[in-house]
């Protein structure tokens, strides 16, 4: 697999995207900490930020790597490689590539400026943001032959899980105000990848005064240890069950 | 093996090579079914109808990398690389080749390895005269090593020259499958074109009746 994980990495690094999108966070973390002194504000501007860009910038760059390595896909499926090895050659040099450029335009920077707690936290859930991401577009890179077909079932999982759903919880704790919700908006909230990301961060920043009674409880779960174990959980659930349907997809497609 | 556009000719050689899956039966290379165990495709060299290629690399790229993958060093067979000329340009990108360039870098490629099983789809389709002898040649020739070849073409005059069987092949159903000779001597014929031509209006009047 390492084989051909290093054409696909080189054939990531040969358009430059990957170089350009590092720059591109590196600018944002430079400026935001330049704009504001306070630190801790700082890091949550940033983590708004991020919460936006990783999904966006996963979801596009992974189905359009996707749809342009099709001819290289089909010139290794005619050598004795095995669909899994491609797969996950892909998968992974998708995800680290993108991993690399998120550890060197923030994570380096942000541990420089502000080395706390929220920041490794920001990093950490960055990158999980981005495994969860990368596998999502490659469910609907798999899922249809149409490049533009691909582009729009993916970000239509962005707008889904940075909008919509947002919305929709928003709605359903506004109408259902008078009943005690605290479960139910932990198990809603479990179901979005970019709400689990925000939480862990927003409580680590002690801003979670602000969310009212519901930040309480959430802070009494999420500031454990369990609910940090749950939360990275949950993510990894959200990397692995997509990863896997487009595997059984991807080994049963006709090239 | 020959057969009218759209019989299944180029989705036969695609299921053998796996890249796409029957709905029904069982493949077998070498007495070995396929679905299980990739590794028969190391005997197997492909030239595909239309090769596509990552469009940045280069030619000389694509040659190391495949060697490179396929962990084959010991003496690649370069004849028809240089016989192609291709060496000489090794530096040039795949998305800058002409149509007939990439035939000779796929049909290279499939000859790389000194496979046991050759898959030429349409072969000469493209190339022109000079390159479709050389072409030619080298199939002959390793013909002569005692490799199976499988082509698929419209040239009747080609395969006349090439083969030893014929399978005909229509609406994915083999109308006939044996040695060249024979068929010629059932029609009668002593060309090949002609042959399949008689053939196939049997056929069509044993429809008709």
């Amino acid at each position: 697999m390492i084989k051909v994980a290093k054409y696909v990495v080189y054939d990531i690094l040969r358009n430059r995207f990957v170089l350009l999108y590092t720059a591109l966070l590196l600018m944002i973390t430079l400026s935001l900490f330049n704009l504001d002194s306070d630190a801790g504000k700082a890091t949550l501007s940033l983590l708004n930020v991020i919460l936006m860009v990783i999904p966006l910038v996963s979801i596009i760059f992974t189905t359009i790597h996707f749809f342009n390595s099709y001819e290289f896909i089909e010139l290794m499926l005619a050598q004795p490689v095995s669909r899994k090895t491609i797969y996950f050659a892909e998968y992974f040099s998708v995800a680290m590539a993108l991993s690399v450029a998120y550890g060197v335009g923030v994570g380096i920077p942000l541990l420089v400026l502000n080395f706390s707690e929220s920041s490794i936290y920001l990093l950490l859930s960055g990158w999980l943001l981005t495994f969860v991401f990368v596998a999502l577009a490659f469910l609907s890179s798999v899922a249809t032959r149409d490049k533009a077909k691909a582009i729009g079932i993916a970000m239509m999982f962005w707008f889904y899980f940075s909008l919509i759903y947002d919305g929709f919880i928003l709605y359903m704790i506004y109408s259902f105000s008078d009943y005690p919700l605290e479960k139910v908006t932990l198990a809603l909230v479990s179901l979005n990848p970019i709400d689990l990301a925000r939480i862990i961060i927003l409580l680590k920043l002690d801003v979670s005064a602000l969310m009212g009674y519901t930040g309480a409880f959430y802070k009494d779960f999420f500031g454990s240890f369990w609910g940090l174990t749950y939360s990275i959980l949950f993510l990894a659930i959200w990397t692995l069950l997509p990863l896997y349907l487009a595997l059984r997809k991807f080994v049963r497609k006709d090239i | 093996m020959i057969g009218p556009n759209g019989s299944g000719k180029t989705t036969l050689i695609k299921c053998i090579l796996g890249l796409v899956l029957p709905d029904r039966g069982e493949v077998r290379v070498m007495d070995q079914p396929i679905s299980k165990d990739w590794h028969y495709r190391h005997h197997i060299g492909y030239m595909p109808q239309i090769g596509r290629y990552p469009d940045q690399m280069k030619i000389g790229q694509i040659f190391d990398m495949i060697c490179d993958l396929r962990e084959y060093n010991n003496n690649p067979d370069e004849d028809l690389i240089k016989a192609f000329k291709l060496d000489q340009m090794r530096g040039k990108r795949m998305h800058t080749l002409s149509g007939g360039t990439r035939q000779k870098v796929s049909a290279s490629l499939a000859f790389l390895f000194r496979p046991s099983i050759l898959i030429l789809d349409e072969p000469t389709a493209g190339l022109d005269p000079v390159a479709a002898e050389i072409l030619k040649e080298k199939i002959q020739a390793e013909k002569k090593e005692d490799r199976t070849i499988l082509i698929t073409s419209h040239i009747m005059s080609d395969l006349d020259e090439l083969c030893s069987h014929v399978v005909y092949l229509e609406e994915g159903k083999i109308l006939f499958n044996d040695t060249i000779d024979l068929l010629k001597e059932e029609t009668g014929e002593l060309k090949l074109g002609r042959a399949i031509a008689t053939i196939m209006q049997r056929n069509l009047k044993q429809e008709k009746v």
